[in-house]
């Protein structure tokens, strides 16, 4: 049975330490005094595989943003053992690596090249190290003969591969992806799920595709309303139809 | 797809070298000084800013809108840039565009890109951001769009008349037609610049109005821009007009600047070493004795690249 | 509309395309100056910058003729300089009464509008030649060798990522404008031009907002990658032995053209 939270229950899930990613009633509210997060707490461990799902607006986004030290707001936030300061920003930027829904805010270089290195670069990497980078990241994601192509010329599905590569190419021990299969016909579809399936590599992907949770995450997290309402293994809570119904979502 | 430019962009081959690279000059100073300054604005964000914004123009500028008989009125984007994100950015926002424009869809020239970014990009900011700086304090809404449209408006003729001056500078263009030939275009096309940026701000006030708030527009640039943009529109709407009234004398001095790069000999002299016989020595006979030589050149030409290929072939 | 509509780079295999980007450029820029520098009425040398043209045309494998049928896009414009005909300097040939004007056609300006034209023909020629031999990235980086700031080129690359991204935008506002721009029998159509042009406007307010808010999300997608401000890029392109013997003949040759334009 998943675990149900109350707003201002004190939570801490017992799955692991959390060695990737604690964070401790972490709130944030926009500059117009919206509030996007009441009090998240979760932990992550090496070699999960978790899906953050919720509806519109539920505040996952703004989450991930915290991730990677983008937005800051209070609580208690540590990722890949370091606390979030202006000290640690690039460090934690390297550990984790943060795909944006859109692939044309991702890919802003003209070429597919520039991209990938874009982060191996600005890590301060030598020039032989970063060529080798964006080979091996292009590699991952099945994309090697694309590495001179023009950004603006991929079709979508290409764009969300290529996107991943250019944080792959950073080698972060977390991977966040927000809605990854957004916008993908079927077939790129399953190939974005067969390269999410096969990457040896911990991550927290934000999605409305239930069917795609149901097959790759073994662990869900539902969001709704700045807060977390259900965090446990994904076949206990896509079986909860009131709990899904609760929050917008439809068992798949 | 049909890239329609505005009828502003200087080819190659219409400056004369000196007028080209005086304002190469002036815009790469310019331009200096606007990387320093909006870096010291905008910081981290200056890149993505400005790049987002430079193709946001190029992109408007294809937002045209039906007027008469088939032709339709563009937007030129320099005085709305320059109200919305400040002189500074907006002239490299302008300078991007006009060097992809160029660069790219050779839609203006490359030795003369400098006079173009100086037209399209200075000189209307300065004028664009001047007028509504001198309002942006006000809190009536319908002055401040009022002296935007204005703005606009006075821009793009200024800025025509400036390219009139450059192309008079060089020696190539009578200044009796080609100023009254721009200034009739362009007093009409600026009219529908000005009503495209005032409905543009009128809706980004409404869904955006921290972006085109008073404070800010104070941070982009001082009252000094007021000053500028008046002194810069009076000089150009009055020059234009005197120079044209008395084109004789100055027609002299502007063709002397455009020969120093053209050279000095007056080009007559040289006819008879370049005619045709039974032509006589006529300008025409010396075109076509161009035309002649030039098409035997081509054939020759065609012949040894036919020959050189085969035996690359081979 | 598909992005491929803006794209000027024709890919082949040819010397001019493996060219370092940085040697064209700057030989596009020399042509440029050349034609600019070359005296009125110096049929002989256009006509070897012509050839020249047409020789770098060969060198592209693009066909002799490729840069000519893109050639005319000078043209409209080339027409301001058609009142240089009118010059004060030389002979008169005619004279006629426009208006409130007293014109007089000169030799000396027939002569001078025929070489603004030729000079402007040929210019526009090899910039076309440049694009569709180099893909623009390359140009940027190009520019970035021969010291242009290099957050200029950026800004100016980040232009060329969205430029297609946001024209994309714009002819999905004009044909979602175009879809319900209906009209009925009898009644005035399409509204005042006041009226149209404030809809053009209403259009790049909203595109402007969506940008604005844009640069926003690329900012964060830079700084989720490290971006501090601090631009770092690799520079791919080396100058080869033979670029230099390239670049060397080509200057050579155009110093040749302008002795052709100057003794007599």
């Amino acid at each position: 049975m998943p675990i149900e939270h109350q707003p201002d229950f004190d939570y801490a899930l017992p799955l692991c330490e959390g060695d990737i990613l604690q964070a401790r009633d972490l709130r944030f509210a926009y500059p117009d005094g919206h509030p996007a997060l009441n009090g998240i707490s979760l932990n992550l461990c090496a070699g999960d595989k978790v899906a953050l799902v919720g509806p519109n607006g539920a505040g996952k986004s703004t989450f991930m943003l915290h991730l990677n030290g983008i937005l800051t707001g209070q609580g208690e936030l540590k990722v890949a053992g370091l606390t979030i300061s202006e000290k640690t920003l690039p460090q934690i930027r390297a550990a984790v690596g943060l795909v944006f829904q859109n692939p044309d805010d991702q890919l802003f270089s003209p070429t597919v090249f520039e991209d990938v290195a874009f982060g191996p670069l600005h890590m301060g990497l030598p020039e032989a190290e970063v060529r080798q980078r964006v080979e091996g990241a292009l590699a991952a994601v099945g994309m090697s003969n694309f590495k001179e192509r023009l950004s603006h010329h991929l079709s979508v599905g290409e764009k969300k591969r290529i996107a991943i590569a250019t944080v792959l190419s950073m080698r972060p021990q977390l991977l966040v992806l927000d809605e990854p299969s957004a916008g993908l016909d079927p077939r790129a579809r399953r190939t974005l799920i067969h390269l999410l399936r096969d990457l040896p590599i911990t991550m927290l992907v934000s999605t409305h595709d239930l069917a795609m949770v149901k097959e790759l995450f073994p662990r869900t997290i539902i969001m709704d309303e700045g807060r977390i309402v259900a965090d446990g293994l994904t076949y206990e809570i896509l079986e909860n139809a009131a709990l899904l119904e609760a929050h917008g979502l439809e068992k798949p | 797809m049909h890239y329609a430019p505005v009828p502003m962009h200087i080819p190659d081959g219409l400056l004369s070298l000196v007028v080209a690279l005086i304002f190469w000059a002036l815009t790469a100073a310019s331009v200096a000084l606007a990387i320093f300054k909006t870096n010291k604005t905008l910081g981290e964000k200056q890149i993505p800013l400005m790049g987002i914004m430079a193709a946001f123009i190029f992109a408007a500028q294809m937002l045209n809108f039906p007027v008469a008989g088939g032709t339709s009125g563009h937007f030129l984007g320099g005085a709305l840039a320059a109200i919305v994100l400040g002189p500074w950015a907006a002239i490299l926002v302008m300078t991007s565009v006009i060097a992809v424009q160029g660069l790219l869809f050779q839609d203006g020239g490359l030795l003369v890109m400098g006079a173009n970014i100086f037209n399209m990009g200075i000189v209307t900011a300065i004028i664009g951001f001047g007028l509504y700086r001198s309002v942006s304090g006000n809190p009536n809404k319908t002055v401040r769009l009022a002296f935007a449209g204005a703005g606009a408006w006075l821009a793009t003729v200024s800025a025509a008349l400036v390219t009139a001056l450059q192309l008079w500078l060089s020696g190539n263009a009578h200044i009796e037609i080609v100023v009254p030939a721009m200034l009739g275009v362009h007093v009409i096309i600026g009219i529908g610049e000005a009503v495209i940026s005032v409905a543009a701000l009128a809706f980004i006030e409404q869904t955006r109005p921290d972006l085109l708030n008073a404070e800010k527009s104070a941070q982009q640039g001082g009252g000094g821009w007021v000053w500028a943009g008046i002194l810069l529109s009076l000089a150009t709407v009055l020059f234009s007009p005197l120079v044209s009234a008395s084109p004789d004398g100055l027609e002299r001095v502007a063709d002397n600047l455009g020969f120093l790069s053209q050279g000095v000999s007056a080009p007559y002299q040289l006819l008879p070493d370049y005619t045709i016989p039974f032509l006589g020595e006529t300008a025409l006979s010396t075109i076509a004795a161009g035309a002649i030589g030039a098409l035997v050149v081509l054939g020759v030409v065609v012949l040894i690249g036919r020959n050189l290929r085969k035996r690359s072939a081979e | 509309m598909h992005a491929d509509a803006f794209d000027r780079f024709h890919p082949a295999e040819s010397r001019l395309h493996r060219l370092n980007p940085s040697v064209k450029v700057a030989l596009t820029v020399a042509f440029i100056i050349s034609n600019a520098l070359l005296p009125d009425a110096a049929w002989l040398a256009f006509a070897a910058a012509w050839l020249f043209l047409l020789a770098a045309n060969d060198q592209s494998r693009l066909g002799l003729w490729f840069t000519f049928r893109r050639s005319l896009l000078a043209a409209p414009f080339a027409l301001a300089a058609l009142s240089a005909i009118f010059s004060p300097l030389g002979g008169a040939l005619v004279s006629f009464h426009l208006l409130w004007l007293n014109l007089t056609v000169t030799d000396v300006g027939l002569l001078r509008f025929a070489s603004i034209l030729i000079r402007s023909w040929l210019s526009v020629q090899m910039a076309v030649l440049l694009v569709a031999t180099t893909q623009f990235p390359d140009i940027l980086h190009a520019l970035e060798h021969l010291r242009v700031p290099k957050a200029l080129t950026t800004i100016i690359a980040f232009l060329y990522r969205y430029l297609f991204v946001l024209t994309d935008k714009v002819f999905r506002l004009l044909r979602a404008r175009e879809a319900r721009s209906a009209g009925l029998p009898g009644q005035k159509r399409g509204g005042s031009l006041l009226w149209r042009a404030n809809v053009a406007g209403n259009m790049a307010g909203q595109l402007f907002v969506r940008s604005y808010e844009r640069s926003d999300r690329i900012y964060n997608a830079m700084a989720a990658r490290g971006y501090t401000g601090q631009l770092r890029t690799l520079h791919p392109h080396e100058i080869k032995p033979s670029d230099w013997n390239f670049l060397t003949l080509a200057l050579i040759l155009l110093a040749l053209i302008q002795l052709t334009g100057w003794i007599r």
